[in-house]
């Protein structure tokens, strides 16, 4: 029977061409639209860490005497603070994060420098964050804790610097220091760049650059503040800093602190060690807000720094208007199209068809009509993050379609046809086969 | 017109009619707000920075290593010596340049009251940049004093004019004083009638996008690497270029900064490359919209033409004319667009309502709803005149067929 309607379907659609046309077209044109800016928003909200990503916390504490416990802390935190909880090592593993920028050169090849951001980090960063290596490995807790000159390059400086062959051994210059590679990462692209997000809150929905690449250089964290004196960016100062770009003694915050807690004792233990710590540095005098401190875990931190850009979010929304009026329209044509067949269905009922019969054909030819416009949205999805991928912004390289939402264009464009056509449906098998049968 | 049997008419197909009009309604409330957030945007785009763009490039090195008085020195004099060059003179940053540092501001040293972007700029550079002052009196000579750290802690500054409003509202800014944290203190000598910040619409919000604050400093420790130079607008692309060559010789050590040396145009041009496409992505989806919408008419009225070629027929048989039958169909689309408008703008305003609560937008501004509403009623006109013109070609002796 299906097949039957399969073929009743496509007769139907070749007997009216225009009005078929216009269906497909607002199908096509709905979904594209609305794909194209749903997979750009699927990218850019996505879980940058699958399957880890509720291990991973990030904590924070007030050490700003002048805040009050009603205020939210900063997004960063200050030196001793980070040093301390890092040191502490209560967490399964846990990384210090802070970049920065200098001058960076191939002593060997003589080329003129460039500059690059450089990670400085500690050694559990690499198995935390499960990042992948191409050549070499990370750097050891000893390798920190001597603040060794080693570092890991990214894929990109490999294939500027080397042409991507085993750069492991090779001698780095940063700034004024020699360092050794012992580390090349495979192309690595977490989307967003979550270990570096902060500050959400203020960037008043300006959030492309959270989708930035990764450094191009990784350093043990304390060899980093050796290398790059005077060159680090404070996220905030509560006074004046003594001296610019160095840091470590003054009152503002500029480190980032990530955890790893495999097991939801030991993220109540460590929201307990955090308090604990909060109340010993008050205790101490050098908090006043002991309370004010927080553990979010990797995906809550992202959600408070809200850091879908808000243009993608209005796309979004803005494509699924968009789809509902298609909707509508094909709401209109499809009872066009099915009651101007009245008469035939009028035959087929008088002949014995049930009302079920017309309705499956009936919406049968809604979905042959809703998958022609999927193919047609599909095209012109691609034809959209093509376009997006020629816009200036950080997560340009990143719109491409992925097998789910290859899948979901299909599902929504049959969806939305099938939905479209459930009204038409019901009008077209309530015709009276007699009053039919009599004008014809 | 009689409307009475048109609308006994449409309650006869409720359903297609009603299906038109929410479609038209949807329509109008999409189009009402993506024409208003073009608008904003088109409006940040042509924001007026304050500086003589034509004539202005930046030339940004990074250098972090570098002995920082001589560095200026020599970078100066080399800029200096090229070909057309008209002045030279050490900012922090420039209009659509990388942002340089925001502040926040407070008058009693304990409420913060805006965050301006804070200028930095060396002995000629107001000259340099063509600042317009508005109020007030240029910098002295000894106001250019080096700092450690930022700006001395007692600097007289210029700020823009909507800073002043902000700051102070309804009196003159010229000799008041403001503060960042409680160390450094401000007095305003001068108010210029335009300066904007490096991302105006952008971190701080459309409000904020002036709000800007120019303060004297030497060249030294604090103002370092970045220089605005002045020529000719017709010169100015191969001035740069020398510009460029020459500052990366005098400062063999430091590193050039491509994506900042260029000209204000360009940098202007780049900062506003996001909200250009964004615009043209709402006009194709404006215009698809519309599309979409007058298909979905056409088809329609087809259908209902050729339902009623009987009922037209008779019509003419009994005296229609052509005129007759194409205004019924003009007036039957015009009720049901009218219908759908008027649902369309209320939904306008809930929709504005819904953005501006989450995307911090303005409120739609009153004049959009009726624009709308006389766009759909002529695209709603358009498309239904080819079937209600197919309508009116029907001749009166289908009347006496029996279809």
């Amino acid at each position: 029977m299906f097949v039957y309607y399969l073929d009743l379907a496509f007769r139907s659609l070749r007997r009216n061409t225009m009005l078929t046309a216009l269906m497909v077209l607002a199908i096509a044109v709905g979904i594209g639209a609305s794909m194209t800016t749903l997979t750009v928003t699927h990218l850019l909200s996505g879980d940058p860490l699958p399957g880890r990503s509720q291990h991973i916390f990030y904590p924070q504490v007030d050490p700003d005497p002048k805040r009050t416990d009603d205020k939210e802390p900063y997004d960063k935190l200050d030196y001793q603070s980070a040093v301390d909880l890092w040191s502490a090592h209560r967490a399964d593993r846990q990384a210090i994060v802070v970049d920065s920028r200098l001058k960076l050169s191939d002593p060997a090849s003589g080329a003129p420098p460039i500059m690059a951001m450089m990670l400085s980090t500690t050694a559990d960063f690499f198995p935390m964050f499960d990042v992948p290596f191409q050549y070499g490995a990370g750097w050891s807790a000893q390798d920190d804790a001597s603040r060794a000159r080693v570092a890991v390059i990214s894929a990109d400086l490999n294939q500027k610097l080397f042409a991507g062959a085993n750069s492991v051994g090779r001698t780095l210059r940063l700034r004024n220091s020699d360092v050794r590679i012992v580390g090349v990462l495979k192309p690595w692209r977490p989307s967003p760049q979550f270990y570096m997000v902060a500050g959400g809150r203020f960037a008043n929905g300006d959030t492309a650059d959270y989708y930035s690449k990764t450094e191009d250089v990784i350093t043990p964290f304390f060899t980093g503040l050796d290398i790059n004196d005077g060159s680090f960016w404070q996220f905030t100062c509560w006074s004046l800093p003594a001296r610019t770009g160095h840091l470590q003694d003054a009152p503002c915050v500029w480190l980032g602190l990530w955890v790893q807690l495999d097991n939801a004792a030991k993220v109540a233990g460590y929201r307990r060690f955090v308090a604990d710590y909060a109340a010993q540095q008050k205790s101490l005098g050098r908090f006043t807000h002991a309370g004010n401190a927080r553990m979010r875990s990797l995906m809550e931190w992202l959600d408070f720094n809200g850091v879908v850009p808000s243009d993608v979010r209005l796309q979004t929304w803005l494509s699924f208007a968009f789809l509902t009026i298609c909707l509508f329209n094909t709401v209109g044509l499809l009872l066009a199209k099915f009651l101007r067949r009245s008469g035939e269905i009028g035959v087929r009922r008088a002949l014995g068809a049930s009302r079920a019969a017309v309705f499956a054909q009936c919406m049968v030819e809604s979905a042959v009509i809703g998958l022609i416009g999927g193919l047609f949205g599909l095209l012109l999805t691609l034809l959209g993050l093509w376009l997006v991928r020629q816009q200036p912004v950080a997560y340009a390289d990143l719109a491409r379609l992925d097998v789910p939402m290859f899948l979901l264009t299909f599902a929504l464009a049959v969806g939305t046809s099938v939905l479209a056509g459930v009204l038409p449906a019901l009008r077209a098998c309530r015709v009276a086969p007699a009053w039919q049968l009599k004008t014809l | 017109m009689d409307f009475a049997p048109i609308l006994a008419a449409l309650r006869r197909h409720r359903t297609a009619t009603l299906v038109i009009a929410l479609e038209i309604a949807l329509a109008c409330a999409v189009l009402c707000n993506a024409c208003f957030l073009i608008a904003s945007r088109i409006g940040l785009m042509q924001i007026e920075s304050g500086v003589d763009e034509s004539s202005l490039a930046l030339v940004k090195l990074d250098c972090d290593d570098c002995n920082s008085s001589d560095l200026n020195a020599r970078v100066m004099a080399a800029l200096r010596a090229v070909p057309g060059v008209q002045s030279v003179a050490a900012v922090n940053t420039l209009p659509f340049g990388e942002r340089a540092g925001d502040n926040g501001v407070t008058i009693d040293r304990e409420h913060y009251v805006a965050v301006p972007h804070f200028y930095l700029g060396g002995p000629g550079a107001a000259e340099t940049l063509g600042l317009h002052l508005a109020e007030g009196q240029p910098f002295q000579p000894e106001d250019f004093r080096t700092g450690d750290v930022w700006v001395p802690a007692d600097t007289p500054v210029w700020i823009s004019r909507t800073l002043a409003e902000k700051l102070w509202p309804g009196q003159s800014a010229l000799g008041k004083e403001f503060w960042v944290t409680d160390k450094f203190h401000f007095r305003v000598v001068g108010v210029l009638a335009h300066l904007v910040r490096p991302d105006p619409g952008g971190t701080r919000g459309s409000g904020a996008a002036e709000w800007s604050v120019f303060a004297p400093m030497a060249p030294g420790k604090v103002l370092n690497g970045s220089y605005a130079i002045r020529a000719a607008p017709a010169d100015l692309p191969r001035v740069l270029r020398e510009a460029r060559e020459a500052a990366q010789k005098a400062a063999p050590e430091a590193v050039l900064d491509l994506t900042q040396s260029r000209t204000v145009s360009d940098l202007r041009s780049d900062f506003f490359r996001p909200s250009r496409s964004m615009a043209g992505m709402l006009v194709g989806v404006i215009v698809a919209l519309l599309l979409v919408t007058a298909l979905g008419i056409v088809g329609l009225a087809s259908f209902w033409v050729q339902q009623r070629r009987k009922q037209i027929g008779i019509r003419r048989a009994i005296g229609a004319t052509r005129q007759d039958i194409l205004r019924y169909f003009q007036t039957e689309n015009f009720l049901i667009v009218t219908g759908g408008i008027a649902v369309g703008l209320a939904m306008a305003v809930v929709l504005n309502a819904v953005l501006m609560k989450f995307y911090e937008l303005p409120r739609l501004p009153v004049a959009y709803l009726p624009i709308s509403a006389v766009v759909l009623w002529l695209l709603g006109q358009l498309a239904v005149l080819g079937p209600a013109l197919r309508a009116a070609a029907v001749p009166p002796v289908v009347a006496t067929r029996s279809v």
